[in-house]
């Protein structure tokens, strides 16, 4: 048994979902502070990815890291191949998942009572230690709902995946561009497996989103029956 | 003079453009929502940018647009309390206190001064809590704590007790008062209710549409408010038009009716106002026939409204406020107002 294609999914899922995380974080504080007009843009702009076809994302990014292209030149000067190599994976995975974060963080963030933010500034606090200490604390629910889904959103990328790295066993090989050609190759077998592998990841993932969006919503009810008990978390 | 603030800052249809002083006292502003009470507190805080102007504390410059200083929140060492106490929700009631002693290196130091603190505000047993566990006063006390461990040259009170239940509101002001007596430093604190300015505060300024009216000692403006705004803010509840008619005379031209005045009306003159509980049946003087057109009860009092004989149909019934065991059996058909009781308002 050929563990690869796990093994490769869940590598440039986490990966991915580490970078979007930040970047997703960093763009929604950015875009917070803008005034309204560019808000609006730069939103239609990081949403994009989400509402296009993921192949043409995939076209897009072919035309940015193409072998022949400037940008995919320079960084192969460097060493870096993107196209037809896993790390290709990544940037495929990070572009198609960066909406979900940015968006459900933009969403947490808006929803952040700014004294909280002020009153730290007026004790002292410095901003990057109020930014981490107290308002990502403050979003912690919507910000680990939106990690989860973005990583579940990195690991079932096909379109703009197959398009980038393609699909070469033991090296570009995902779970989800290896049960397409499981099955074009008539390997049902095969296909069935990874499809219950994928149907086994997935229903976990939406298990713990869910878990974590009850938790928010009964946060604070769950906080008062915890009075006294010492834990009150 | 502690604090100096001379500011003008324009945000959307809003100008707010204030000037004021305070010395170590408790000052208060009193205005009414949208009159750019907190407004004033965040330019004073650093939150706000104002466009123009200049603010000092004790002699350092927080704000001057002319020299291009505006300190960061951080750098102007300056206590705010906000409305919903704005307690770090992830963090205990100890843990938030420290966060106010933040500047303090020794681990052990900052432990005894959270303690001595929590101790002074009666919170100590709380130490180990979330503020969602807590209620309202003590939220209020762990949010003070947490300003005055941070030792600022100024404390700001936005609204301090406007989350709190009508019974603990009194308690907690008379507490809150006693405390901040000790504390010897200026203490400015913003609130729309006037029996709250009456109990706290030393000196008072009114705030209407951006603007601070005059800053007064807080019983010379309850007595003499001097502009309509402040007349109502201060809780006046008849307030009409008026014109000199004399050094001591004016004509109410809306009420229909002359009155003679305590104090010499000056040129100017756009209003007079008369509290409630002013009017008197026996007051030998600005006696006039009136119509009750209704009556309101309240807990402790009553409320009759009533109009003069020759007022105009479109001005509105006035009140005249009684306690309850004064009610008279047999409404008198005259009521008059000692001309000391008429507030001039300019």
């Amino acid at each position: 048994m050929d563990w690869y294609p796990l093994y490769n999914s869940l590598r440039i899922a986490a990966i991915s979902c580490g970078i979007v995380f930040f970047a997703g974080i960093a763009a929604a504080s950015f875009a917070a502070r803008l005034p309204r007009w560019l808000k609006g843009i730069l939103d239609v702009v990081f949403t994009l990815p989400m509402v296009l076809p993921p192949t043409v994302c995939g076209y897009f990014l072919l035309l940015l890291f193409g072998v022949r292209r400037p940008l995919g030149r320079l960084l192969l000067r460097y060493g870096i191949r993107l196209v037809m190599n896993w790390p290709g994976g990544v940037v495929a995975a990070s572009v198609v998942a960066f909406p979900l974060m940015y968006r459900t963080a933009r969403g947490a963030f808006e929803s952040f009572d700014d004294n909280l933010a002020w009153a730290g500034q007026t004790l002292g606090l410095g901003n990057i230690w109020i930014f981490w200490r107290v308002k990502m604390p403050a979003c912690r629910q919507g910000i680990l709902a939106a990690t989860v889904l973005a990583f579940a959103r990195a690991l079932g990328e096909y379109g703009a995946t197959s398009m980038l790295i393609g699909y070469t066993p033991g090296k570009t090989a995902t779970v989800s561009t290896t049960v397409y050609q499981l099955w074009r190759t008539n390997d049902e077998a095969g296909a069935f497996f990874w499809v219950m592998v994928n149907l086994a990841i997935s229903t976990v993932v939406l298990l713990v989103v869910n878990l974590l969006e009850d938790r928010q919503k009964t946060g604070g009810r769950r906080r008062e029956e915890l009075r006294g008990t010492g834990s009150g978390h | 003079m502690a604090l100096e603030v001379d500011i003008e800052k324009r945000a959307g249809g809003f100008h707010l453009q204030t000037a004021f002083s305070c010395r170590e006292e408790i000052m208060g502003i009193l205005g009414s929502s949208g009159s750019g009470k907190s407004m004033t507190l965040k330019c004073i805080a650093g939150i706000e940018k104002p466009d123009r102007g200049r603010i000092v504390l004790d002699g350092r410059i927080l704000f001057d647009s002319q020299r291009r200083i505006n300190l960061p929140p951080q750098k102007r060492h300056v206590g705010y309390l906000f409305q919903n106490y704005a307690l770090f929700p992830n963090m205990t009631v100890e843990q938030n206190i420290l966060c106010g002693l933040h500047g303090e290196r020794d681990r052990k130091r900052r432990k005894e001064e959270a303690g001595r603190v929590m101790k002074l505000l009666q919170i100590n047993e709380l130490a180990s809590l979330r503020p969602a566990q807590l209620s309202g006063g003590q939220a209020q006390r762990a949010a003070l704590g947490r300003i005055l461990v941070n030792q600022p040259g100024l404390l700001m009170l936005d609204e301090p007790f406007s989350a709190l239940d009508a019974f603990l509101r009194l308690r907690l002001q008379m507490e809150l008062k006693e405390l901040l007596a000790s504390y010897g430093k200026t203490i400015l604190m913003v609130t729309h209710d006037r029996d709250e300015a009456f109990h706290m505060c030393g000196r008072l300024g009114v705030m209407e549409r951006g603007r601070m009216l005059a800053v007064k000692e807080t019983k010379a403006l309850f007595a003499d408010p001097g502009t309509r705004e402040a007349a109502i803010m201060t809780g006046c509840k008849n307030i009409a038009p008026a014109e000199k008619t004399g050094e001591h005379e004016v004509f109410v031209p809306d009420w229909g009716i002359h009155l003679r005045t305590g104090k010499r009306v000056e040129e100017g003159l756009s209003a007079i106002g008369i509290r409630a509980h002013y009017f008197h049946p026996t007051s030998p003087q600005n006696t006039y026939t009136i119509r009750y057109v209704g009556e309101m009860e309240e807990p402790f009092a009553w409320v009759a409204q009533f109009r003069y004989e020759g007022q105009a149909s479109e001005s509105p019934a006035l009140w005249w406020r009684y306690p309850k065991e004064k009610r008279p059996a047999v409404f008198p058909e005259k009521l008059g107002v000692a001309p000391a009781n008429i507030l001039l308002l300019y």
